[in-house]
């Protein structure tokens, strides 16, 4: 190694130049992941209201998707339950019956491939919520009221699977804002509006990314659930010039410490949601979401690519 | 003292903060909880509902009985209305339930939280069907009877008793609920005349007693004591020589 600045400040703030140059339709396009998500929270929403409302169905009698993100059946046939919830049943001490169990599993098995926390990016609609808070914060002279250690959400966590046993009623479950707006939506709203706007003003004035971030117990779940996911955001460090415009944009911004990144080569994290955000925003290209079992292969390539491209322009 | 000594302190004075965090909102947490699954004993749950306690733990709030009712009959309670957040409830006045001889409710449920071992609908049990004496119709010796007739187990949930009376040659016909027949759909409240209804369905606990297992009712035939309350045995014989127990009386005053 040589002697001087590995990442010279030069170079990281030419990047933010890139950046803050980038047209109209390289801005549009950096939100990308931002819209396909709400299309997905929103659209698995949808399904749900359909079903519910105007009896939407796959073929005669066979419901598209019925019951909401707690529980639900899939064209009358694939079960799927959240495993958290069911996982705060068992621990009341109620026998489950087989369909809720295998419907957890299903669940369970997903997100442990595709990113425990995708939920919380792509599915959870109190997402949308909390974002909207986030945006509007890095837009708005907000000062910082206090810092709140992340893994408080953990002991959240601990504390609703502790109370479900003492109270023998799933404990999240019976206070959760993100089961008062999935339910709200699909089945009647009630006073569950009033949790929401709570969310949105701690999130927007007192902390930022405060539920998501810090106290949400289903996304401490799915957190742990995540360290086994195969879709991850891979790191370049070649062509990273640690300019931080990705820890800026990012909710979790701890998960890219660039240091363990390069030792890594990927996001190890399991409070990444893969939300795409920083993969879509890097001026240099350097995070991208790739499998973990190939992030290996591709990460001494990276620098290939680039002595492959210098040749051909020699 | 050593770096790992400092560290591993310093990480269990966290783990211990984290705890006291956790143990003091737990504690406000567990208040809330216990409010919210008392919020409303008045609760009508679908056929095959577990007891209100076993229900409370096992339904998942996913709605999915509530999507398969034909006739709208279920909701899904909302956040800070008057019944449990999240779980399904009807309200027989708006909606009764219709007893589908296939239960689909019961066949949606994921957890079991409405039990499968419900065979047929006519016997679930959401409710019972109490009657307002004094705001019946045919209490009053009108000629209504319309919650006999809607009653989908006519004749055994809910009869009609007939009563002389006095100043007229009519008859009175009184409907009388049997509890162990009425299954709480609701059909009657539904269809009750009055501004209010007159018969409505509520949850056994509130409204059925139960009298002692010691009571015989001996003009009942077979009506014995039942094996919980078996006479005690009778003591050992007196022996000779001694005072029978409790016989003294009986010798008093002998010449």
């Amino acid at each position: 190694m040589s002697t001087a600045p590995q990442h010279p400040r030069s170079a990281a703030l030419t990047s933010i130049e890139k950046l803050h140059a980038r047209t109209g339709m390289a801005r549009i396009v950096s939100w990308r992941y931002v819209v396909l998500r709400r299309m997905t929270q929103f659209g698995i929403l949808l399904l749900f209201f359909g079903t519910a409302h105007w009896g939407w169905e796959a073929a005669k009698d066979v419901p598209l998707l019925t019951g909401n993100l707690s529980g639900s059946k899939f064209l009358g046939l694939i079960p799927m339950a959240d495993p958290f919830a069911v996982l705060q049943i068992f621990l009341t001490g109620h026998v489950l019956q087989k369909e809720s169990i295998i419907g957890a599993a299903l669940v369970l098995g997903f997100y442990a491939l595709v990113g425990g926390r995708v939920f919380c990016g792509w599915v959870c609609p109190v997402n949308a919520v909390t974002d909207l808070a986030g945006w509007l914060r890095q837009r708005l002279p907000i000062p910082t009221l206090f810092a709140l250690n992340r893994n408080i959400r953990y002991f959240v966590l601990a504390t609703a699977l502790i109370l479900s046993v003492i109270t023998g009623v799933a404990a999240f479950e019976w206070v959760s804002p993100v089961g008062m707006m999935h339910r709200g939506i699909i089945f009647g709203m009630g006073l569950g509006f009033l949790a929401l706007i709570a969310i949105f003003l701690f999130d927007l004035l007192i902390l930022k990314n405060g539920w998501c971030g810090h106290l949400c117990p289903l996304g401490a779940f799915w957190s742990l659930v995540g360290k086994t996911a195969l879709i991850r955001v891979r790191f370049d460090k070649d062509s990273c010039t640690h300019c931080g415009e990705c820890a800026k944009v990012c909710p979790e911004p701890q998960v890219l410490n660039l240091k363990k990144l390069e030792q890594t080569g990927y996001v190890v994290a399991g409070e990444c949601s893969n939300c795409g955000r920083c993969t879509a925003l890097c001026p240099e290209d350097s995070l991208n979401f790739d499998l973990r079992p190939l992030i290996h292969r591709h990460h001494p390539a990276s620098g290939a690519r680039e002595a492959a491209i210098e040749n051909r322009n020699t | 003292m050593s770096v790992k000594n400092i560290a591993r302190r310093d990480f269990l004075a966290k783990v211990a903060q984290g705890t006291a965090v956790a143990a003091c909102g737990g504690l406000l947490w567990d208040y809330l909880l216990r409010q919210e699954v008392r919020a409303h004993p008045y609760a009508l749950r679908p056929p095959g509902a577990l007891a209100e306690a076993d229900f409370h733990a096992a339904c998942i709030k996913c709605g999915q009985c509530v999507n398969a009712c034909p006739y709208d009959t279920l909701k899904l309670a909302g956040a800070g209305g008057d019944m449990p957040i999240g779980t399904p409830y009807f309200t027989p006045r708006e909606v009764p339930c219709y007893l589908c001889p296939d239960i689909p409710c019961m066949k949606a449920c994921p957890t079991g939280a409405l039990s499968p071992q419900l065979k047929d609908v006519n016997d679930s049990r959401m409710g019972l069907a109490v009657i307002d004496l004094e705001n019946c119709l045919s209490w009053k010796g009108l000629r209504c009877e319309i919650c006999y007739r809607e009653c989908p187990l006519q004749g055994r949930a809910i009869v009609l008793e007939t009563h002389p009376r006095g100043i007229s040659k009519h008859a009175m016909f009184f409907p009388i609920v049997h509890s162990d027949a009425c299954t709480g759909c609701g059909i009657c409240e539904k269809a009750c005349p009055t501004t209010e209804a007159a018969i409505r369905i509520l949850p056994h606990k509130l409204v059925q007693g139960k009298i002692g297992e010691h009571y015989r009712l001996g003009w009942i035939e077979k009506n014995e004591i039942t094996q919980e309350f078996k006479p005690a045995a009778p003591e050992a014989p007196a022996k000779p020589g001694k005072k029978a127990p409790g016989m003294d009386y009986l010798n008093e005053g002998a010449p």
